[in-house]
């Protein structure tokens, strides 16, 4: 009972919350709209016993991703009104296509759930717990995947750096080489100051 | 009242059409688009998560987390593309995407 309200609150949370996402005037609630939907979505992963992606799901995306939306909305100086333009003509037809997509899946999705593999499988919990059943299997028959995911976000943050990283001119940087390479002979200089007049740099 | 898989996987498929709706409607504004990916995602996850549990089987969990870290990658990369061109043009019009080509 306390798994059935503790669903449907999460569940309505998350889909209310993922409704504010697309329909919000102002992209920063749009941001902490989709921030509340991570995090109750989260919730829904607690009640089906998966807790270490519920705690991976706040962490990588509430923690990281949400965040980096919330900066990059805030950086970009754009009138999100203009933006807004074309969403009363897209409507009818978003909603036509929207409807008749959940109808077809939810028909599809509770077909297979009632009557596939999954046939009045109950939910179980084995004896070892979430974190060490999946250990047992990601690192030792998918460590190749894992190690290719980790490739995967390694070239996504070269590609972010690369992407954004910007030289400014006039701007003086530390050259590691010059000061290295540097020697009484280059670094040091000996003038002759005659008396009564300045050094001229 | 017993919670199934139909309740969660209709909350995947209500939650995926909400991205999609989302997708439809703001064909301007590409960060709300970028954030209705992400929800489409998130509504896979939770689809593989609970056909994961249903079936006794943990593999489903682990691609979950292969599918998050292809989101998390997707979104660093949208957004720096997305600040690259904001600096570029001076807005994000999607319209004028294509002077991007070449």
């Amino acid at each position: 009972m306390a798994l059935a309200i503790a669903f449907y609150l999460l569940a309505g949370v998350t889909l209310g919350a993922g409704f504010g996402v697309v329909s919000s005037r102002n992209p920063v609630h749009s941001v902490l709209f989709l921030i509340l939907s991570f995090f109750s979505a989260a919730g829904l992963f607690v009640t089906l016993g998966a807790e270490f992606l519920a705690m991976l799901l706040v962490v990588v995306y509430v923690g990281a991703v949400a965040v980096l939306f919330l900066f990059v909305v805030m950086m970009l100086d754009v009138d999100f009104a203009a933006l807004r333009q074309g969403f009363a003509r897209y409507l009818p037809l978003g909603g036509l296509v929207a409807g008749i997509l959940a109808v077809e899946m939810i028909v599809v999705a509770s077909t297979v759930a009632t009557q596939g593999a999954t046939k009045n499988a109950p939910m179980v919990h084995g004896d070892v717990s979430n974190i060490e059943s999946i250990g047992r299997v990601l690192y030792t028959d998918y460590v190749y995947f894992f190690q290719a995911a980790g490739l995967v976000l390694l070239v996504a943050m070269i590609g972010a750096i690369v992407l954004t990283l910007r030289h400014k001119p006039g701007v003086r940087r530390q050259v590691i080489m010059d000061q290295v390479a540097r020697e009484p002979k280059t670094g040091m200089r000996i003038v002759q100051i005659k008396s009564g007049e300045g050094i001229d740099q | 009242m017993i919670i199934g898989l139909t309740h969660y996987l209709a909350v995947a498929a209500i939650l995926f059409t909400i991205g999609v709706f989302g997708i439809f409607v703001n064909r301007k504004n590409i960060i709300v688009i970028l954030m209705s990916i992400e929800l489409i995602l998130l509504a896979v996850n939770i689809n593989l998560v609970a056909f994961s549990v249903y079936l006794h089987n943990v593999v489903g969990q682990i691609f979950a987390m292969f599918v998050l870290t292809v989101a998390a990658a997707e979104a660093a990369v949208g957004l720096a593309i997305l600040v690259t061109f904001f600096r570029n043009r001076g807005d994000i019009a999607v319209d004028d995407v294509s002077v991007m080509k070449g």
